[in-house]
């Protein structure tokens, strides 16, 4: 392994015999995080010679070639001139895409908000009111269909992950850990504390748009109560619950 | 002239599948697709086609199916007990299936994953760019008694059978691996204990992974609690928390916080995803050169492939009516499946 990658000089590595991985930090960074979305989005905008496919993770891009139309020598020789070429944890020109997402907290739709409260010497509400103050950015999406890694949190969040697993948070669900939220595509046995239900889904099988959020949208949780948002569940016929999307050119 | 596929009865596992899904990896959604990308090449071969189209996947056990119209199939990948109207029929071959006839498939006799595959392949609508499916992401179904399925047409059902001698990759044996971003974070020490290792394939296992089992004690990774969750894909050995390995599937999920130690090369990752409960697997690191150069692209392969098809000898006295057969066109019949 080379030095230690920088979010301004990526560490760029073989992973498997047709990909490369092109890591901004060995850490969760939030200006590494930076650097992938812009390096991810220059890609898929101006895929270089041989590129199948990206994905990316939170500090890293991972990219899939075509080894008989380009080498891997070439590819990344290619890929270090373009990493070097700006600084791509700069933030972006335009301010994106805003999502609003009704959000019911505490009781039966976040049984772990007490315990989480209690972590961070805060009252329930105390701790919503801190959670939704700062909006969230999609950091990578993955893990399932169209699932959101969502951060970064302020330093007290840096809360670790259960020991012992909870063995179904349901679909739709808000759970935190280190710093990260996620809205979780389907019912998943998870070690991150629930602490509050949307009627959003990440993942729709059945759309035409079946991936609605995209790395680098931002969200926000807006706090409904439970009877706001079991209207909100009723009448949700697109998966969207409510959620409403402000896209800013 | 298209038809219709019935499944009469199926094992627990019986689903359609292609070559997956390219270009979904960043929306969290992984490839996907055959278990043993090599077998549906091989079907591709035996039924002369220019690319592989989406067939029927068993695990461990098939099923009973029928069609409505004349169509050839291939049976590729693990071999599995089956038979045409009670007739034996040969694995990595390709047969005539008529209109209506009973075409049973039992289980495995080696291996893990069996195909039937149909000439113009199974019709269904593609779903974000396949009509594989896919378990873990709720796309597609496991297919039951009762479900029927579109076949598209068999232009020449009459072309006569071919079959294609297969290398075993059944039983386990040893794997060539690569390095990954994160083998070094093992010592020196645990890499060599993980090559050195009998692993046998874990009861555990499906489209996601498969579990390995050893003694001894587990592989860990140094700080393996702190690593950032990175992308992850087909063939690469992942570590879960208490050191015990899996190789990933074609349904993996495609971000995972757990450390890799390496990744099987394309070339061997069938063997794996083929070895049945307890066969024997070993690994073996290997220069990036050498996976390079062990590494064929699916198209050269499957063109490798159809010339080495050869038109399946029958014992007459087995053909029913050897009357309807025209003895000369099968043998002049093999340049087909050479040309495109």
């Amino acid at each position: 392994m080379s030095a230690d990658p920088r979010p301004d000089r990526p560490d760029i590595a073989p992973l498997g015999v047709d990909g490369v991985l092109v890591r901004f930090s060995t850490r969760l960074d939030d200006v590494a995080n930076r650097a992938v979305l812009g390096f991810a989005a220059d890609l898929e905008s101006d895929p270089p010679h041989g590129m199948i496919e990206i994905a990316s993770a939170l500090s890293s891009v991972y990219l899939r070639f075509d080894p008989e139309t380009v080498t891997r020598a070439e590819l990344t020789k290619a890929l270090h001139a373009r990493a070097s070429a700006r600084d791509w944890s700069a933030p972006a020109d335009s301010a994106g895409r805003r999502w609003h997402i009704p959000t019911a907290f505490g009781g039966d739709h976040g049984p772990q908000l007490a315990e989480t409260a209690a972590l961070l010497d805060m009252s329930e509400e105390e701790a919503v009111a801190d959670l939704v103050a700062n909006p969230v950015r999609v950091l990578a999406i993955g893990f399932a269909p169209g699932q959101p890694y969502l951060g970064m949190l302020p330093d007290r969040w840096d809360i670790p992950r259960l020991k012992d697993i909870t063995p179904s948070v349901p679909a739709s669900a808000l759970v935190v850990a280190v710093r990260q939220l996620i809205v979780f595509s389907a019912d998943t046995p998870t070690g991150w504390r629930h602490v509050g239900q949307t009627a959003f889904k990440p993942f729709r099988a059945e759309s035409d748009a079946p991936f609605p959020l995209r790395p680098g949208d931002v969200l926000h949780f807006d706090p409904v109560s439970h009877d706001e948002f079991d209207r909100i569940r009723a009448g949700d016929s697109d998966g969207s619950g409510g959620a409403r999307l402000e896209v800013q050119e | 002239m298209s038809g219709r596929l019935t499944i009469h009865s199926a094992g627990p596992m019986v689903t359609v599948q292609d070559m997956g899904r390219s270009g979904t990896l960043s929306l969290g959604l992984s490839r996907g697709g055959v278990a043993d990308r090599l077998a549906l090449i091989e079907a591709a071969a035996l039924l002369g086609l220019s690319a592989p189209v989406a067939a029927i996947e068993m695990a461990g056990m098939g099923g009973v199916f029928s069609t409505d119209t004349p169509t050839r199939i291939a049976l590729t990948g693990a071999p599995m007990r089956a038979t045409l109207d009670g007739a034996p029929l040969d694995w990595h071959g390709s047969h005539l299936l008529p209109a209506g006839a009973r075409l049973e498939i039992g289980p495995v006799t080696r291996g893990a994953y069996g195909y039937v595959c149909f000439v113009g392949g199974i019709e269904t609508h593609p779903v974000l760019g396949s009509r594989a499916t896919h378990v873990n992401a709720g796309l597609g179904h496991r297919l039951a008694a009762g479900d029927s399925l579109p076949l598209g047409p068999d232009p020449a059902p009459d072309a006569p059978a071919v079959a294609l001698p297969v290398e075993d990759r059944f039983s386990g044996g040893e794997i060539r691996i690569v390095e990954g971003p994160q083998t070094r974070l093992y010592s020196g020490a645990i890499r060599a204990r993980f090559t050195e290792t009998g692993f046998r394939r874990s009861t555990h296992g499906n489209r996601q992974g498969v579990r390995l089992d050893f003694d001894g004690d587990p592989f860990t990774a140094e700080g393996q609690l702190g690593i950032v969750s990175d992308v992850i894909i087909s063939g690469d050995i992942q570590m879960t928390g208490d050191g015990i390995p899996f190789v990933l599937g074609p349904e993996c999920q495609t971000i995972g916080g757990y450390p890799r130690i390496g990744a099987v090369i394309p070339a061997d990752l069938p063997r794996v995803l083929q070895a049945a409960p307890h066969a024997p697997l070993q690994f073996r690191f290997v220069t990036l050169d050498e996976a390079d150069a062990a590494f064929t692209p699916e198209a050269a392969l499957l063109k490798r492939l159809r010339a080495a098809a050869e038109p399946r000898i029958r014992d007459p006295r087995d053909i029913a009516d050897l009357l309807g057969y025209q003895l000369i066109s099968g043998v002049t019949a093999g340049d087909e499946l050479k040309g495109d």
